[in-house]
């Protein structure tokens, strides 16, 4: 196959449209138009519906009606767009139908400044929705990865019944590089119930791995989806046990599969005394300061968060037991590093590297960082 | 034993309804499953009832078929969704004037637009029940509710000149009081291939009536037997007798226009991918 010159956003619209996404519902919103754009014309093609709707709050409620009704979804926007959604990822958490959000992230809050490149919406996408939740967020650092993340997001959308923050930025989604893709990928099947109605169904009795096999529209089933607390039979409940038990298990379904989900790309950590955690866009820009760096005889380690939830505590945590410092980089205020800190628990000495003016890293700063690091570990910082 | 042949279309399990003793929203949702059963398109099983938030709303929940209780005022949206998805599937959307006229209003006039094949009925009780009587955009001038103490003073949609002006193909208003008119008022919108939508006038004794001494429920339904006027003679009544509380019911608009899933299929097609 030959290779194509080709932006992160409409990457991500075609990893979609090879893991099986058949309807898309958006909104105008730079900078995540391209992925719109590229759906309208290659959706119909393939029998699939794009259709634009008259706000994100609808382009939430149509994708969700249509997962329902047994196509694979997706939508994607940015920050003011994604802040609307947020209701219906909680309904799409309480009633788990599988959709894949896309969010390309631009500075906020607000209008903030559009459309320039940040990762400001890190937890946002962890915690945008009201209410206890659990979600899946990953996020890819080139167009190509951009590509594979779109097709392992709808396969886990698909999978544990519930929404997939498709997080990346500006910087990813407007990068253009060239790339091959896959004639074939590995595609999770819509979940199917395991018994009719006759032999007592109930749409939202957890399978084994604790996610329901939940009935598509129209097949008979006369299922009933609610955004209110619901025991297996899919209906409300009043109870406290049922609420607790149901809370629970959405939390469970995807923590007890942690391991499976959690993709960490490391490099040079093997000998590293040192190590820049970061991901999305930033972390091209942090590859390159690790490489100056360890040109000039630093052992610093690479560490890029391709999940970023659930995160990576484990991983995080036994790297940090054999390490002096970390850098975290991130276009930010410092967001991730909170969650970096909580993982690393006092075991190392952890540095934010913050950059929140509109502009994307430049590798001297990522290394200026770490220089600071380890001048203050030496004890001559 | 009168034979109620309907009764099928009730889930059992989940009656009795939560409503309160007088409401009228049991007369819609009953009228709803009656007009479904006279029309042979409709089945339990490739029929999808749609609703979003408050008392009308959770009908969805006691009627035996695929059904979908969404978020306050995002019914629209995704019956959309459904029905683009799966354009064989009928769609009937159960909703309340705050619902529907409130926070849905951005999705119900671009539903509208669309001409989406959607069964729209607006269970209108002039109130917003679930939460105790607050008022709705559909509150009429100078009643009172628990947020207008004074008696309202915005100014009420009518929802049938907002559905028309919006594009809906199918535009009609009934009332719990006139049951068989109300049954063929749905029936004819279940026929409609489009945007059908249907206001269904309900009494509100708790949150509504009470507060506004407009008496039991019988005699809120009363008051809709003495004022409604059918829109024929509606239409040769002059202008200074359209006065106090008399407001027209029946059909007011129908016009022909492609539903939106038949639009999109031609997209499909010119993209060569109809057939997929």
């Amino acid at each position: 196959m030959s290779a194509r010159l080709m932006q992160g956003n409409e990457a991500i619209a075609e990893g979609a449209l090879k893991a099986g996404v058949r309807f898309f519902g958006g909104y105008p919103i730079t900078p995540s138009t391209e992925i719109a754009e590229s759906l309208a014309k290659l959706l119909p093609k393939f029998g699939g519906t794009f259709v634009q709707m008259e706000d994100e709050i609808a382009s939430m409620g149509v994708i969700l009606g249509a997962s329902l009704a047994g196509k694979k979804v997706l939508t994607a926007s940015s920050g003011p767009g994604i802040s609307l959604k947020q209701e219906l990822i909680g309904y799409a958490s309480a009633a788990e139908i599988p959709a894949v959000i896309v969010n390309v992230q631009r500075v906020g809050p607000s209008t903030g400044q559009p459309t320039a490149p940040s990762q400001g919406d890190v937890m946002q996408a962890r915690w945008g929705t009201h209410g206890d939740h659990s979600i899946i967020v990953l996020s890819p650092w080139s167009v190509r990865e951009a590509f594979d993340i779109a097709v392992k997001a709808v396969n886990y959308a698909e999978r544990f019944r519930t929404p997939v923050i498709l997080l990346t930025d500006e910087i990813v989604g407007h990068l253009r590089e060239n790339v091959e893709l896959p004639a074939e990928v590995e595609v999770y099947p819509r979940r199917a119930p395991k018994c009719s109605r006759a032999e007592g169904y109930e749409p939202y009795a957890p399978d084994e791995d604790l996610v329901p096999n939940v009935a598509n529209f129209g097949e008979g089933y006369r299922i009933h989806v609610t955004g209110l607390i619901h025991d297996d039979t899919g209906f409300p409940s009043g109870s406290p046990k049922v609420t607790r038990e149901a809370i629970k298990r959405m939390h469970d379904k995807i923590s007890r599969a942690a391991d499976e989900i959690i993709e960490v790309h490391q490099e040079f950590t093997d000998d590293a005394e040192f190590a820049v955690v970061s991901f999305g866009g930033t972390a091209r820009t942090a590859y390159e300061a690790v490489l100056n760096a360890r040109k000039r005889g630093v052992k610093i380690g690479f560490v890029r968060l391709v999940t970023i939830f659930p995160f990576a505590d484990k991983i995080i945590r036994e790297l940090s037991k054999n390490l002096r410092g970390l850098v975290v980089a991130e276009l930010n205020f410092g967001q991730i590093v909170n969650e970096v800190e909580r993982a690393v628990a006092g075991q190392c000495p952890v540095k934010l590297c913050a950059k929140y003016d509109m502009t994307i890293f430049e590798p001297e700063e990522i290394e200026a960082s770490i220089d600071e690091l380890i001048a203050e570990v030496n004890g001559n910082g | 034993m009168v034979e109620r042949s309907y009764e099928k279309f009730f889930r059992q399990n989940r009656l009795p309804h939560l409503w309160c003793p007088g409401c009228g929203n049991g007369i819609v949702m009953k009228a709803i499953v009656q007009a479904i059963e006279k029309n042979p398109a409709y089945t339990q099983d490739n029929t999808v009832i749609v609703s979003g938030i408050g008392c009308s709303s959770r009908a969805s929940g006691y009627m035996d078929f695929d059904t979908l209780h969404t978020a306050h005022g995002r019914a629209i949206p995704f019956a959309t969704g459904v029905k683009l998805a799966r354009p064989e599937l009928n769609v009937v959307v159960i909703t309340g004037d705050g619902d529907c006229t409130a926070i849905g209003g951005n999705h119900f006039i671009h539903g509208c637009r669309r001409n989406v094949d959607l069964t729209v009925i607006l269970f209108n009780n002039n109130i917003y029940g679930m939460t105790g009587g607050q008022a709705s955009p559909m509150t009429p001038l100078g009643k009172k509710a628990t947020t207008a103490p004074y008696g309202s003073v915005d100014r009420p949609f009518d929802a049938c000149k907002l559905a028309e002006a919006a594009g809906a193909t199918y535009v009609a208003r009934s009332t719990a009081f006139h049951v068989q008119h109300l049954v063929k008022t749905i029936e004819d919108g279940l026929n409609n291939r489009g945007f059908s939508f249907i206001e269904a006038l309900v009494q509100c004794p708790t949150a509504y009536g009470r507060r506004n001494k407009l008496g039991d429920p019988a005699k809120m339904m009363a008051w809709m037997r003495d004022n409604a006027v059918m829109k024929s003679a509606w239409d040769k009544l002059p202008d200074d007798k359209k006065t106090g509380d008399k407001f027209p019911i029946g059909l007011f608009y129908r016009a022909e226009a492609e539903p939106y899933d038949a639009a999109y299929h031609h997209v499909q097609e010119l993209a060569g991918g109809a057939a997929k």
